[in-house]
């Protein structure tokens, strides 16, 4: 009994130690992103992709939110910290030693239940309905039901994206807050009267999407910020990145990411951007194509 | 030397084995209450922070019900006033364990007194079954199920306290059923014995000894049921509603310790006011938890007497 025990602890012990040699003589390249977990379905679809053309690197992908990334970035725990806002826009986050990789643009829009009546907003009945100020649908010319607001979590990056460009300041009513797109998207289907706000991938039919001031959210009008409620996704370094990383990034803002998977996962590309944004939310049109325009705004 | 000095003098194996088995024991025991120390020592640091270096007041922690860390009040201190959260905590747990204490009894009466052999196996293996389910598909059966149910026959949205509860209910059912059963079967055979020779109906028998009997077994199990129901984060959150409001009514959204812990923790940065105030949240929840078990203590030694 004793020896087998005896045997069976050298042998842990021996994997144990194979198992450092092995990691130590081994040339991989290791690459950690942490962060927004709007962002990782893309990356993490993306690394899958680079590895199998790229043998030497291997490349993980975690979720965690926008304030893990950006903090464990700055740490140097990890390579990259992915974010739905700017790291300025986080309080505790030193933005200036942050190199920012901004890989995409998502488009949020307004939605609510299917019965509420209304289809479309003026952008100033939008702030007022997220400020508390109407609380019944029949103010806006629809039924007569009563407004559930359902808000993200604070600090959420879809969040801050969405007070950013649709509240100009205001404060939001306290509400049902909750986590995750996917729960936010059950949510409104299912309760009357409901009213919240998805990224343009989690919209399906059996919800309304609003128009505001007119404008039907799509990927079309982002590009021109017709429509006007939307963010980067960002990918942060510490200081700049290293070869291997650099390299990665790069296949990010490849075509083959940029044309492929970002359209497929319902971002847009961010070549295709007419406009950018900087974190004071001012809007200016991009003169000369090309996507190191929007590359490293820090 | 002579060999059998040599063999008296020397350690034998079977000391050796004595050394390395306690070795083992104390090593291990080190280790946990290392651990528990650690994991104490880290949340009460951060948990107070929050009233050290962000100078938030303890008063309005416990009594405020404005809740937004990252900013600060007229007073020029962060909003931390937690009480709509520590409300809803306790809203949940009482009210859980009030609607599952007397089924919990019921079926444990059952399964002790009432039952065939078989049955009881039965129920033994429904029960175990019931806390092998994960809380996320309580919680998913709650957003699905509990939800349109409590908005169509209550009122309301439907998130709130009440479904709150009724996904607990089930959740801390098995917890208590199971350890009424323990300390309704701890109670000693002659007593019961003793009441039916006395000429006592088996209700009277039931109602007049075993449950007297078994009282402070039975209280522990509903201690029991509110440390889980208190510290449930995942499946009360998918169902509460999660907003920092003080309740108005069972129907109205609500928020939980946990709720708000596991949905601010990724947004938030390490070290400053809104991470430190969600510790300070998780400071609350330790300490609970830890005067849950002071009171299994104190009514297990009570009922000794």
């Amino acid at each position: 009994m004793k020896k087998a025990i005896i045997s069976f602890a050298t042998l842990f012990l021996a994997v144990f130690i194979l198992a450092g040699c092995s990691q130590k003589t081994s040339s991989k390249q290791n690459i950690t992103i942490v962060g927004s977990t709007a962002l990782q379905p893309m990356v993490e679809m993306a690394a899958e992709e680079y590895q199998q053309d790229n043998s030497g690197v291997s490349i993980t992908v975690q979720g965690g939110g926008s304030g893990t990334g950006l903090s464990q970035v700055q740490a140097g725990a990890v390579t990259i910290g992915n974010s739905d806002v700017f790291a300025s826009e986080l309080p505790g986050i030193k933005a200036s030693e942050l190199v920012d990789h901004t890989v995409a643009v998502l488009g949020l829009a307004p939605v609510a239940n299917k019965d509420v009546g209304v289809k479309s907003l003026t952008m100033e009945q939008l702030r007022d309905i997220f400020a508390g100020k109407y609380t019944n649908w029949k103010q806006l010319g629809g039924k007569n039901q009563k407004i559930v607001v359902i808000n993200r979590a604070q600090g959420s990056g879809t969040r801050i994206a969405f007070e950013n460009n649709v509240m100009n300041g205001q404060k939001m009513v306290k509400a049902q807050e909750q986590e995750s797109n996917g729960t936010v998207q059950r949510m409104v289907i299912s309760t009357p009267g409901a009213i919240s706000y998805l990224s343009f991938s989690y919209i399906n039919k059996d919800m309304t999407a609003l128009k505001v001031d007119g404008v039907s959210p799509t990927v079309d009008n982002v590009k021109d910020n017709s429509w006007k409620i939307w963010a980067y996704e960002h990918m942060y370094t510490k200081g700049k990145p290293d070869k291997a990383t650099q390299r990665f990034l790069d296949y990010m803002f490849s075509d083959v990411v940029q044309d492929n998977l970002v359209k497929a996962l319902g971002y847009i590309p961010i070549s295709q951007m007419k406009v950018q944004k900087n974190e004071k939310n001012q809007v200016t049109p991009i003169t000369t194509t090309g996507k190191e325009q929007t590359n490293g705004s820090n | 030397m002579d060999p059998i000095r040599e063999k008296i003098l020397k350690p034998s194996k079977e000391t050796r084995q004595d050394i390395l088995g306690k070795t083992l024991s104390y090593a291990s025991i080190f280790l946990i209450v290392a651990v528990v120390l650690a994991i104490f020592l880290f949340v009460a640091s951060k948990g107070i922070a929050t009233f050290t270096e962000n100078k938030a007041s303890l008063v309005e922690f416990l009594t405020g019900t404005e809740w937004n860390p990252g900013a600060n009040g007229p007073n020029g201190k962060p909003l931390v006033g937690a009480l709509p959260m520590i409300l809803g905590s306790f809203g949940v747990t009482f009210l859980a364990a009030l609607f599952a204490t007397p089924f919990a009894i019921g079926t444990a009466l059952y399964m002790t007194e009432l039952s065939s052999k078989r049955s009881q196996k039965f129920m033994q293996s429904v029960i175990e079954l019931l806390v092998g389910i994960p809380s996320v598909v309580y919680g998913f059966i709650g957003l699905t199920v509990v939800v349109p149910f409590v908005r169509d026959h209550f009122g309301g949205s439907g998130y709130g306290i009440l479904s709150g509860s009724f996904v607990l209910f089930v959740m801390v059912l098995p917890t208590i059923t199971s350890m009424t059963v323990d300390s309704l079967r701890a109670v000693p055979k002659y007593y019961k014995s003793a009441s039916l020779a006395l000429g006592a109906t088996e209700w009277q028998t039931i109602y007049r000894v075993l449950l007297r009997a078994a009282m402070p077994g039975i209280m522990t199990a509903i201690v029991f049921g509110m440390a889980r129901a208190f510290g449930e984060a995942l499946a009360v959150q998918m169902v509460i509603g999660n907003a920092t409001l003080l309740p108005e009514s069972l129907l109205s959204p609500a928020s939980t310790l946990t709720s708000v812990l596991t949905m601010g923790i990724g947004n938030t940065v390490m070290g400053t006011v809104s991470n430190n105030a969600l510790w300070s949240l998780a400071l609350i929840l330790l300490l609970m938890s830890l005067v849950f078990n002071l009171a299994v203590r104190f009514i297990s030694r009570k009922g000794k007497m």
